[in-house]
């Protein structure tokens, strides 16, 4: 058993899995419209997880409803450019959805659900 | 790439968002907290040292490395709907960031403080200068209001058609309120064109 004091890293030393690593070396995502607020949601045909590492089936998980890419990535606890690489993984396999459409100015019907919505909390 | 079919479109909703800006220690993430259904959000982008963002991770391992934290808050308004609200990374190095936070918004809210009404010009050039709707709304800290409304659209050298109003970031009904007025000033703004 290693006693405390003999542990190297700490707080300070940052993560011990780096970003890089969690996404095995894998730079660009392969979906490119992924945006902070794209939603995303778990499909409900996913396949077989068995395959899947630690963080995908956290993101499985965590899209049992609609989030969108920027709380993933905060309940998950990594940068935005890692969830982005990890989504892209699932979107390809088919076992997330992803809403399809980048951000555009909303239209009057839209703004008005928004107003009424705000009103009402 | 699969994507939400007409059978899903129910299910996935549309996301809409609002930024907040506004010079540091304007008291954003506090405006924030005050409507969000959810506790405030904190996301980390990746930048290079020159500030420049990190969108592809080949190589970042042997280059200096910085994180730019956007706090950021949820108002589900029905099943189809839902509003983010992301305050902005308050050093202005960031500016690709807003950018990316600018682009589809409905609009902004500029948080000024009148003890350092100067902390908010970059807010408010970036948004006029991309003609996004904005509402300058002054932070009223414990009932330091300094100055009128009229005495802060002057200072700040705003357009008449720029709204400005005294808010508490804190109290909810008060941000709600800003929100409301960011939202008709955008409605407004669309209808004009």
């Amino acid at each position: 058993m290693t006693a405390r004091e003999d542990w190297w890293y700490d707080e300070a030393a940052g993560p011990l899995v780096r970003p890089y690593a969690m996404v095995r070396g894998r730079t660009r995502p392969n979906a490119p419209d992924l945006h902070l607020v794209t939603q995303v949601r778990a499909s409900s045909f996913a396949s077989d997880q068995t395959s899947l590492t630690v963080e995908h089936r956290e993101i499985m998980a965590l899209c049992a409803r609609p989030l969108s890419v920027a709380e993933v990535a905060a309940y998950l606890d990594v940068p935005l450019v890692v969830v982005k690489v990890l989504l892209s993984d699932l979107i390809e396999r088919g076992d997330v959805l992803v809403q399809n459409s980048s951000p555009q100015i909303p239209d009057r019907d839209l703004l008005q659900a928004v107003l009424d919505g705000v009103r009402g909390i | 790439m699969v994507f939400v079919g007409s059978d899903d479109q129910l299910t996935v909703p549309t996301a809409v968002k609002i930024v907040i800006a506004g010079g540091f220690g304007t008291g954003k993430t506090t405006m924030v907290a005050s409507v969000s259904e959810i506790p405030p959000l904190q996301t980390e982008e990746l930048l290079t040292e020159a500030g420049v963002h990190v969108d592809d991770l080949a190589g970042i391992e042997g280059k200096d490395t910085t994180t730019v934290a956007l706090d950021f808050g949820r108002i589900t308004i029905n099943t189809k709907v839902v509003l983010y609200l992301f305050g902005t990374p308050g050093q202005n190095r960031f500016w690709f960031m807003w950018d990316e936070l600018a682009t589809g918004a409905i609009g902004a809210v500029v948080l000024v403080d009148t003890r350092r009404l100067d902390s908010s010009f970059p807010s408010i050039d970036f948004f006029e200068h991309r003609g996004i709707p904005f509402v300058v709304a002054v932070n009223c800290f414990d009932g330091s209001q300094l100055y009128t409304v009229d005495e802060v659209r002057h200072a700040l050298d705003l357009d008449d058609a720029i709204p400005v109003v005294l808010c508490d970031a804190r109290d909810r009904e008060s941000s709600k309120t800003v929100l409301v007025g960011l939202i008709q000033h955008s409605m407004n703004r669309l209808a004009a064109v």
